[in-house]
């Protein structure tokens, strides 16, 4: 291609990704790294931050921070990626350690756990919604929806540790949803 | 383990890390398990408290792992869990995302995006019942984590911090109006 787009400079990605680390009050992070990136800085095209939200979900990790790694990639390859993963975990880091901090003065107030019920629950809202919307979305035919069901029973009611069940339940859901068509022997 | 808390933290979040498709409530039922249950570095009602404190706070919920990390050894143990909880994850997403355009649209790549998605779905699930289990009022909770997911889903751009202050008002009002009593710290 004729045009190659100018170098982004590290020190921009640290600035950018600090920013959206520090003040992603809230979640709802991801809709906002699209709006500066692709919308505002013009980074990445609409089409490649969107195949990268999609890794990021699959893949383990933060929405947040397997996003940071991958725009970081894109941009800058592996160095970009550790500079985006670090600066949009800088400023949580201390700002969670720093509410922390007046745990032990909050603790005392009258009422101070069942705020923190209250946003735990409210909270759970969230990862409830999060599921829902995952399992609209992956979960339309009987074998995911068996899987899924699987994992919650083992992990959510049997208490199960993680490992020996996400190792049984993966390779079980990939090759189930390995894509069947008739062929003979080589695709294209 | 139980001598050395950088190891521990170290060995349990590792394999976590590698572990939590779907993000950090993947994780949370088993986590819960290992720091309350096992290692007894936290009790319930501290993991409720930081759980939620990290959900208040910026940043992914995971980061609930930082504040284990600074409860078990100040803050060397904050920058080893938070460290071992990220770097395996986003090592692995680097490499992933390296060679992921190039194959997109193989059968080995659809099948991996359509096939971790169940589990991503059925661990969040079980991260859910995990914190409503660990808070002492089931029903109440339960009902007021169903009342939020529904209010998020018809009001898209409601802004979490409303859904989460009114978890606050409904949750201090019930304390006051007697529905259970005022926990002594």
């Amino acid at each position: 291609m004729s045009e190659t787009p100018p170098k982004v400079p590290l020190r921009d990605i640290f600035r950018v990704f600090f920013t959206i680390g520090a003040s992603s009050f809230g979640g709802g992070v991801t809709g906002w790294m699209h709006r500066i990136t692709v919308t505002q800085r013009g980074w990445l095209t609409n089409d490649k931050f969107l195949s990268g939200l999609a890794l990021g979900q699959v893949l383990p990790g933060a929405n947040v921070s397997n996003m940071a790694v991958y725009i970081g990639q894109v941009l800058r390859g592996a160095p970009g990626a550790l500079v985006a993963l670090l600066a949009v975990l800088a400023g949580p880091f201390f700002l969670v350690i720093g509410a922390a901090t007046v745990y032990d003065t909050a603790i005392k107030i009258p009422g101070f756990h069942s705020a923190m019920d209250g946003i735990a629950a409210a909270a759970v809202g969230m990862v409830l919604r999060m599921g829902t919307m995952g399992a609209l979305h992956g979960c339309r035919k009987v074998a995911p929806s068996v899987i899924a069901f699987a994992v919650f029973i083992a992990i959510g009611v049997l208490q199960w540790p993680l490992a020996p069940v996400a190792l049984v339940a993966a390779p079980i859901s990939v090759a189930l949803a390995w894509p069947r068509r008739s062929r003979g022997g080589q695709d294209a | 383990m139980r001598d050395n808390p950088l190891l521990g933290l170290t060995v349990i979040l590792v394999p976590f890390s590698l572990l939590s498709i779907g993000g950090g409530p993947s994780i949370f039922a088993p986590l819960q398990r290992e720091v309350v249950d096992v290692m007894h570095w936290v009790t319930a009602r501290e993991f409720i408290d930081l759980f939620s404190i990290a959900r208040v706070a910026p940043g992914p919920g995971a980061m609930l792992t930082t504040l284990i990390g600074w409860k078990v050894a100040g803050w060397t143990g904050a920058i080893v869990a938070t460290l071992a909880l990220f770097l395996p994850a986003s090592i692995l997403t680097l490499m992933v995302a390296r060679v992921y355009d190039r194959y997109r649209g193989r059968e080995w790549h659809t099948a991996l995006e359509v096939g971790l998605a169940p589990l991503a779905v059925g661990l969040i699930f079980a991260g859910a019942i995990s914190i409503i289990r660990l808070s002492g009022n089931g029903m109440l909770t339960w009902a007021a984590a169903v009342g939020a997911g529904l209010a998020l889903t018809l009001r898209p751009k409601m802004h979490p911090f409303v859904v989460l202050f009114a978890g606050v008002v409904l949750f201090v009002g019930a304390e006051i109006a007697g529905f259970w009593p005022i926990a002594a710290p």
